[in-house]
């Protein structure tokens, strides 16, 4: 991971994808694979985000949309519309972006924290910002993207309404 | 020569000695019912074995304790100490022991410890000498004896065993003059002889101070190999050579103990009949040659040969199906590996209590899916638990109840369907209702105990925190019971139910899945999706005219199925799915069951039965109500298994908002 870079000096390797006229970097070790789009079976009770499941080679694999989990809304998926298969902690799951674009190598001291700018983009995902020349990158934590105290809290949310029945 | 690292053996060790263990505790189980001697010689050759491979692989602790368990058993085996209540429980104490023995082996801690000491000196005082005590002074009535007449008739096939009975001569030869005499009665003619096989018998007088163990110990590695009988040199005269060993009784009882138990202490791996895999080799092969005959018309496809490509794609379906079955039968392990740790439990729970109890099993052949066995273990414990505790009565009560004194307690396994079904069944008290209300009352469960039924009553044992037991024992009653059972016995896809007459008993019914892999289930159109209904919750699929369906207050619907009414789930607005049917008399409902109780499931219409690979949902995302697992469709999509039971309690949680 990027953090072990603590001369300034190694570079570690982002795949770069376009969302909404921006540019994201995804840390590359964390990228599994790269499908174009394909229509998911929906989930009940997901948030709206999770987009639903998918069949990766007989594992069941979540996608999100990361339009959606950044608020922003779903225009049409297009021919260049890609699932991008990610692993955090051993989870695999499936983020939806318009286009992938680039492998680009970022050097941990070109890295800048992210100012809280307002943008549309909740920070929290963000883990720092780069730049190529004129293009601006937002690098992306890709373990905050799946939030696991979603599904904690869900759960913990549902444990609650299972006591209250009991106790009715 | 290289040195080879005895360690890599390790595992292979303490996994059998932990079997040689179990089954130990088993033959002392049932040596304590008035078994025979044949158990005696199967606990005695597992101690030796146990004795033998800590003494090979570097355990000198777990060797001398075992050491003097072993010269205990020696005495039981020789008939010079009658097997009583006191010494079946010190040996099952040392089993015990020997298992935390092996626990700290595994983990490379000290083998012994207070415990073992203490244990291995009480084996030593039962035996009849104190550890510290040299050999020569055991109480061995014979050792004042002279001399001693041997006679030693090896089976044939002794020699394949790498055993020499010259190598045996030359050691007894150490403990004192010898006079050997070859016995050649068996010897065959010479166009008969098979040099491999051994075919003298020896009549040895040995002449000495040595003890019957040190002779024995000369035989040691050759017992079940030879007839041999050692007699005091006076009483020659009548000696018959014995067998000491039934060789072939003992270890026969000894691979069945060990079979079952093999599923119960391995976490990573199961142990797989020859058999089975010889099917599945048989079945490959099957394969490879449909294969290859299907291969040919990827060359050259001439219509008119047609009827051979239906044929083979029939014939490749058909070894599919086999294989498929053959590999879910290598998960399927004989539920006797739970119920192997039921006698023990049983023998101290009423020790304890001062309860007289008989136990009996049926169908531990029957056979579950690994998975589904290595989680049943705990609430059965449970159950077993709760029967002893709380269910059977004392003594004096069953006697003045004018039941037999000895309570029965039943477990049963057998097919019902495609389910495993496990009866726990007690001829005891039965729930008792009134403090089941009281306690109920008490923890804010129900508000009255009015008109409900004895069932409901029954049922309120599975909340949490619920526990009548006046007293909270050691055992069970800690309150954090039934709801757990239920809990992890719905995590496997099954349920429980109970049935309980007062003063007549108590029977608890689960009913587990065969397996957790592979379900049978009909694919349910739902607007423009499809979901997976598993077909062991199907009781019946009925087309509702629009009449038929009374609303009642609150938005909810019934329909009356047989004699009963039942609510209707509406797929389509539990799980949000759009573009579904809205009428009921345009799609169609299912009855399906859970133990919570029967629904009607409103569906557009049914596509088809499919026998469905049950994916994780949790793997890379997490639990969805109402959704038991995936699995993936012919055309590679990915379609949703319904938790039938998570559907009912979804459905009653809307009732009751």
């Amino acid at each position: 991971m990027s953090q072990s870079f603590s001369d300034g000096t190694a570079a570690t390797q982002y795949l770069t994808v376009n969302l909404a006229d921006e540019e994201y970097g995804i840390d590359i070790l964390a990228v599994r694979e790269i499908r174009g789009w394909t229509p998911v079976t929906r989930i009940p009770q997901a948030p709206g985000y999770v987009l639903g499941v998918l069949n990766l080679r007989g594992a069941i694999v979540p996608v999100l949309d990361l339009r959606l989990r950044f608020g922003l809304t779903r225009e049409e998926y297009s021919g260049t519309t890609v699932t991008v298969i990610i692993t955090v902690a051993s989870r695999l799951f499936g983020i939806v972006v318009d286009a992938v674009s680039d492998v680009l190598d970022v050097e941990q001291n070109h890295v800048r924290p992210v100012p809280d700018m307002g943008t549309a983009v909740d920070t929290e995902y963000l883990k720092g910002l780069t730049s190529i020349g004129e293009r601006m990158v937002l690098l992306l934590d890709a373990d905050k993207l799946l939030q696991p105290q979603d599904a904690q809290m869900l759960d913990a949310a549902l444990n609650a309404v299972d006591d209250v029945k009991a106790v009715a | 020569m290289s040195t080879v690292s005895l360690a890599q053996f390790h595992q292979v060790f303490f996994e059998e000695s932990l079997e040689g263990l179990d089954a130990m505790e088993a033959a002392l189980l049932a040596l304590d019912q008035g078994g025979d001697a044949e158990l005696v010689h199967l606990i005695f050759r597992a101690a030796h074995s146990i004795k033998g491979g800590a003494a090979t692989f570097g355990f000198p602790d777990m060797a001398a304790f075992t050491h003097e368990a072993e010269s205990l058993l020696d005495e039981l085996r020789d008939g010079r100490r009658a097997t009583d209540g006191a010494i079946v429980e010190l040996l099952l104490r040392t089993v015990d022991c020997l298992r935390g023995m092996f626990d700290r082996a595994q983990t490379g801690q000290p083998l012994a410890n207070a415990q073992s000491d203490e244990l291995r000196q009480q084996l030593a005082a039962t035996v009849g000498r104190s550890v510290v005590a040299p050999a020569g002074k055991t109480i061995d009535k014979s050792t004042a004896q002279s001399g001693w007449v041997i006679q030693f008739q090896p089976h044939p096939g002794m020699l394949a065993g790498g055993n020499d009975p010259l190598r045996l001569l030359r050691e007894l030869a150490e403990l004192g003059q010898l006079t050997v005499e070859a016995q050649l009665d068996r010897l065959p003619a010479l166009d008969a002889l098979d040099p491999s096989e051994c075919h003298l018998g020896w009549r040895i007088e040995l002449i000495g101070a040595a003890t019957r163990e040190a002779i024995v110990a000369v035989f040691e590695w050759v017992e079940g190999e030879c007839d041999l009988s050692i007699e005091p040199l006076a009483q020659v005269a009548t000696a018959q050579p014995s067998n000491i060993v039934e060789a072939v009784a003992a270890p026969a009882v000894q691979n069945v103990a060990a079979k079952a138990v093999a599923g119960s202490n391995d976490a990573g791996s199961v142990r797989v009949g020859i058999d089975k895999i010889d099917g599945l080799i048989d079945l490959v092969g099957e394969l490879v040659i449909t294969q290859a005959m299907l291969d040919q018309f990827r060359e050259e496809f001439d219509p008119s040969r047609i009827a051979l490509l239906q044929h083979g794609l029939a014939q490749l379906a058909r070894h599919t199906r086999t294989l498929q079955e053959s590999v879910m039968g290598i998960r399927m392990l004989p539920i006797g590996s739970v119920f192997n740790r039921f006698p023990r439990l049983v023998r101290d729970l009423t020790q304890k209590l001062g309860k007289l109890v008989k136990l009996e099993m049926i169908g531990e052949h029957t056979e579950l899916d690994k998975t589904v066995l290595e989680k049943i273990g705990d609430p059965l414990v449970h159950l077993v638990r709760n029967a002893i505790d709380h269910g059977l009565e004392m003594p004096e009560k069953r006697r003045a109840a004018g039941k037999n004194e000895t309570g029965t307690l039943r477990l049963e396994a057998f097919h019902r369907g495609g389910s495993i079904v496990v009866e726990i069944v007690d001829d005891g008290a039965g729930l008792n209702r009134d403090a089941i209300v009281a306690k109920a009352l008490q923890k804010g469960l129900i508000q009255s105990a009015d008109g409900l039924s004895d069932e409901t009553v029954n049922e309120l044992i599975f909340q949490p925190g619920f526990s009548t037991a006046a007293t909270t024992t050691d055992l069970s009653g800690r309150g954090v019971g039934m709801d757990v059972v239920r809990r992890n016995v719905t995590d496997l896809g099954g349920s429980v139910a109970i049935k309980s007459r007062p003063g007549a008993g108590t029977t608890f019914t689960i009913t587990l899945p065969l397996t957790l892999a592979i379900i049978d289930g009909l694919s349910a159109a739902v607007g423009e999706e499809c979901y997976i209904v598993p077909l062991v919750s199907i009781v019946e699929s009925v087309q509702l005219r629009a009449d038929a369906v009374r609303s009642v207050v609150g938005g909810g619907e019934l329909f009356r199925f047989r004699d009963e009414y039942l609510p209707i789930v509406r797929l389509h607005e539990q799980f949000g799915c759009p573009g579904a049917k809205q009428q009921i008399e345009d799609g169609l409902v299912i009855v399906v069951e859970a133990d919570t109780g029967r629904v009607g499931l409103f569906i557009d219409g049914l596509i088809g039965q499919q026998q469905a690979v049950v994916k994780s949902l949790e793997a890379n995302y997490r639990r969805v109500e109402g959704i038991s697992g995936a699995t993936i469709l012919a055309d590679g999509s990915v379609a949703l298994i319904i938790d039938v039971a998570g559907l009912v309690r979804m459905q009653s949680r809307r009732k009751a908002a």
